[in-house]
């Protein structure tokens, strides 16, 4: 989780990412930051995070992402 | 001979009224009421006394928007489209260089555009549309009217920090327009995919073809941008079978391997512009759809939009890059050396434009203007201008131009053209900041700034959200004890490089 939110505080500095859970809803992640994401989690977790997993609720709070990079993980 | 963009207008409201023109995932309006509503804007702007200055609109990306666009061309106006989604200090900025005029808001707007310290007159779009159409007072506009005044001012990035406004006239557009659908071949069966914002000049590919031949474009939702599936379903929802994106938005798509899950089914023109498409992901476009035909475009903003293109003809390895390739019809490509000689076939040169497609030059901005808008030094013989775009490019061996990088700190990012000094110049302007200096990550696409101060880089990022737009905000910020000098005791950008590179 830690690596998550280092890899999201380095895109916005200025969002408490252990609370937010408005990420898409409130229009604070665009689509670079979404390439960016998968893209440094490709590279920290060796995770491809395939286009169907690709949802505003998956990434809507670090909390929901990261749940997502788990399951990955486990498949 | 058409001296007036409005013409393709009228042209296609006559031949198909009740045929959609513009939509977006809820709303439509045919010809017939795009016709209707610019004309009732215009007849407006008109009784307000109002004609040939500066339109300000103010409106959320929407169908009625382009509607405020050809009544601000009704009077005779030039119109200045600004967004929602803009930072309100560029705002402020664009608005503090124009002369009052009049500023078109709507509901998402309206309470931003009040508080804006704006010299001129706000109207609301209900409002303005609401007005009785004045056919001979729109015919007197027109009666008078001249294919070099100016039709739209669209603001970019300035090394100074304050945006440039480039002013392009009827005749520009029309000469744009006309050999751009020559090479494109579009027609009434087109259905647009429209991607770019509309406060740059990059919509007029779809909008303005969809005048003239009485063809459809969709505005896609922004979101879709972040989520590639539910993209390309809204493409096949809506049977979109042409697209002028910039690269990135066409690499989202197919970096996710969203073609394993869903492919286009209608698509047969892709064109690009704004980046070099990365051959790996081009390829991937290509195999999907490997009847459809895909032109790259090439071309500032100055150049009302672009100058170049190529369609891709052969198939490339992927360490090859696709070339510019060459001009329009009616508009010729300049190489020029330092001393401003054409170099030999092969060598580098700065990109130099001439041609109708020129446009008039900076809003107020005589110094910068006459930087870039300069006599051709081949014509010795009488006054003729060029633009010099300070891209540098070099003639391939089959006499194709290939872009080769740029001669200032301008970059290109996420389809935006960044000057790195105007987002140097806003961190500077923060009290708590000592220096700061911006390098470019061409490799992975990022802007990386490294300042020196006593604020944090949560805090400067908080600033520089409210100063700049979101995609000049860098994606890397840090901080240092001290910026590495050269010399000469400038910032030495190749260390801060390294330095980067090194992390």
């Amino acid at each position: 989780m830690e690596a998550l939110l280092n890899i999201l505080n380095e895109l916005h500095p200025e969002v408490d990412f252990e609370t937010e859970t408005g990420l898409i809803d409130n229009k604070i992640l665009d689509s670079f930051d979404i390439v960016t994401i998968v893209a440094e989690i490709d590279s920290e977790y060796d995770v491809q995070i395939p286009a169907v997993e690709l949802t505003p609720e998956n990434f809507n709070s670090a909390q929901a992402l990261y749940a997502l990079v788990q399951k990955l993980m486990e498949e | 001979m058409q001296t007036n963009i409005l013409e393709y207008l009228e042209g296609s409201v006559a031949r198909c009224p009740d045929k959609v023109a513009f939509a977006d995932a809820t709303d439509q309006l045919t010809f017939a009421e795009v016709s209707d509503r610019a004309k009732r804007i215009g007849s407006s702007l008109l009784a307000m006394n109002h004609r040939g200055g500066s339109v300000v609109v103010f409106m959320r990306k929407h169908p009625t928007t382009l509607t405020a666009f050809f009544g601000t061309i009704y009077a005779g106006c030039y119109y200045v489209p600004l967004d929602d989604e803009m930072p309100r200090h560029r705002i402020e900025l664009i608005i503090k260089t124009l002369d009052p005029g009049i500023l078109i808001c709507d509901d998402t707007t309206r309470a931003i555009a009040e508080e804006l310290a704006y010299p001129g007159k706000i109207c609301h779009y209900d409002e303005l549309v609401q007005g009785d159409i004045n056919e001979e007072a729109l015919a007197d506009v027109r009666a008078k009217q001249l294919d070099i005044d100016p039709i739209y001012i669209v603001f970019t990035s300035g090394s100074t920090g304050i945006p440039k406004g480039v002013m392009a006239c009827h005749r520009s557009v029309i000469d744009y327009v006309e050999h751009l659908c020559d090479v494109l071949k579009f027609d009434e069966d087109t259905v647009f995919g429209n991607q770019t914002p509309l406060y740059f000049d990059a919509y007029l590919k779809e909008v303005m073809p969809t005048l003239k031949y009485g063809a459809t474009t969709i505005l896609i939702p922004k979101q879709l941008f972040m989520f590639p599936i539910k993209l390309v379903e809204f493409l096949n929802e809506h049977k979109i079978n042409t697209l002028c994106w910039v690269v990135s938005a066409l690499t989202m798509i197919s970096a996710f391997r969203t073609f394993d899950t869903v492919k286009p089914e209608y698509l047969r023109t892709i064109a690009f512009a704004s980046e070099v498409f990365p051959m790996k992901q081009f390829k991937i476009w290509k195999s999907v759809l490997p009847g459809a035909r895909f032109i790259n475009l090439y071309g500032p903003t100055e150049t009302t939009g672009i100058c170049c293109y190529y369609e891709v003809d052969r198939e490339f390895e992927d360490h090859e890059t696709l070339p510019i390739g060459g001009p329009f019809r009616n508009t010729q490509i300049i190489l020029l050396d330092e001393n401003n000689k054409v170099p030999a076939i092969g060598d580098q040169g700065e990109i130099c434009v001439r041609g109708t497609r020129l446009t008039l030059g900076y809003y107020r901005n005589p110094e910068k203007t006459a930087e870039a808008f300069v006599q051709n030094p081949l014509n010795t013989i009488y006054p003729e201008l060029i633009y010099r775009t300070g891209d540098l490019g070099k003639l391939n061996q089959r006499g194709e131009l290939e872009f080769a990088g740029r001669k200032d700190y301008q970059i290109k990012h996420m389809g935006h053209r960044i000057e790195l000094g105007e987002i140097e110049v806003i961190v500077n302007m923060h009290e708590d900041v000592r220096s700061a200096c911006c390098i470019f990550d061409g490799e992975k696409k990022k802007i990386v700034l490294y300042y020196t101060g006593d604020i944090t880089t949560a805090d400067l990022t908080a600033y520089m959200k409210s100063k700049l737009p979101r995609y000049m905000i860098p994606n890397v910020t840090r901080q240092l004890e001290q910026l590495p000098l050269t010399p000469n005791g400038k910032i030495d950008r190749n260390l801060l490089k390294k330095l980067y590179e090194k992390k």
